[in-house]
């Protein structure tokens, strides 16, 4: 394996790990354009939730929940919850990136985005060797590739929007994307057993007011997610006893 | 219709919430790790959180004014399957696929 050799290398290296991804940043955020449109919002609006959040999956929530008239405490905090894998995310990057500025890391932080955060750790582990400034920059180069990505395709997707007809039931694209979002992540039974959990307690509880089914359904399944995996590692362990 | 107060509010709120979660240990909490019980539920938070809001958009969709939508189900169930196994951008082209090849086929009222 060749050590990257200057930081500028690094950098395009991680822009071009990163290309592949362009096929899933494109259609989705020009999705988010066409649905943020779809839903009432404006020009302005859609590319300002964009560029203040990037971060696709808790923008449908939050735009899906407003148009079913939750209030905006609930919308908050459902798309707060999506986003709280990012916590993850964060605590693993700092035995690779911790030493930067703080203005460095403040960045950083604001451009995380999923794919670019798996790649960049997956090349971490695989370079060991590789020099701090170096990630650093890595890590600039897989987001500059995505980043332009997702505010272009945003806006395109809203300006296309205006144009396509509502017969394309285009309100069906939103539930479509969460569950093309969902199935690769169900790769355990404890994952699917907290799938059904939450999909069952969301329709149970769907008559709760200001979409508290919601939020009822979501914490109902990490629990059961998490106690289904407790139990199964408790029954390994009697097992192997 | 969404209220432009409404959502000028969610905006920045979500903004902040959310840039402090990326920024919570790479620069607030410094290297401290998550404790162990936080780690196990935050696994689960995709798994958790999608479903439960798109069983009820499935099953009562705001288009048909909340009536129950075969084609959609089925729709939902192709997406569901194709993820599965071919991954994101495979099963959107799934799901709505099938809706508009069903929403054809079989023209509603």
């Amino acid at each position: 394996m060749t050590q990257i050799q200057t930081a500028a290398r690094a950098f395009w290296k991680g822009y071009l790990d990163c290309a592949p991804f362009i096929l899933i940043v494109v259609p989705y955020s020009m999705l988010f354009g066409v649905v943020a449109r779809d839903a009432g919002l404006d020009l302005l609006q859609t590319m300002t939730m964009t560029v203040v959040v990037i971060a696709g999956a808790s923008q449908f929530t939050a735009v899906a929940l407003l148009q079913d008239q939750a209030p905006v405490f609930i919308a908050l905090l459902a798309a707060l919850v999506v986003n709280l894998r990012m916590a993850m995310y964060s605590a693993a990057l700092v035995p690779y990136v911790g030493h930067a500025r703080f203005s460095t890391r403040a960045l950083m932080a604001y451009l995380m985005v999923d794919q670019a955060f798996a790649v960049a750790v997956r090349t971490y582990e695989d370079h060991p060797n590789m020099p701090p400034a170096h990630r650093v920059a890595y890590y600039f180069g897989c987001m500059a590739l995505i980043c332009p990505f997702w505010y272009g395709c945003t806006f395109l997707g809203a300006v296309i929007g205006e144009a396509i007809p509502a017969s394309l039931s285009l309100d069906f694209a939103v539930p479509v994307c969460f569950i093309a979002l969902t199935a690769p992540l169900l790769r355990s039974a404890p994952h699917i057993f907290a799938a059904f959990v939450a999909a069952s307690m969301a329709l149970l509880f769907a008559w709760l007011p200001w979409s508290l089914g919601l939020i009822v359904a979501a914490l109902s399944g990490l629990v059961a997610g998490a106690q289904a995996e407790l139990l199964l590692r408790r029954r390994k362990a009697r097992g192997a006893a | 219709m969404i209220d432009a107060g409404d959502f000028w509010l969610l905006t920045a709120l979500l903004g902040i919430g959310t840039f402090l979660i990326r920024f919570s240990f790479l620069g607030i909490f410094g290297g401290r790790s998550l404790p162990d019980w936080a780690q196990l539920h935050l696994k689960y938070v995709g798994v958790s959180v999608f479903p439960a809001l798109v069983a009820p958009l499935v099953m009562w969709p705001e288009a048909t004014g909340g009536a129950i939508d075969p084609v959609r189900i089925i729709a939902a169930l192709a997406a569901f399957l194709i993820g599965l196994r071919f991954g994101v951008i495979w099963s959107i082209f799934a799901g709505m696929g099938t809706l508009y090849a069903l929403q054809f086929l079989l023209p509603g009222p």
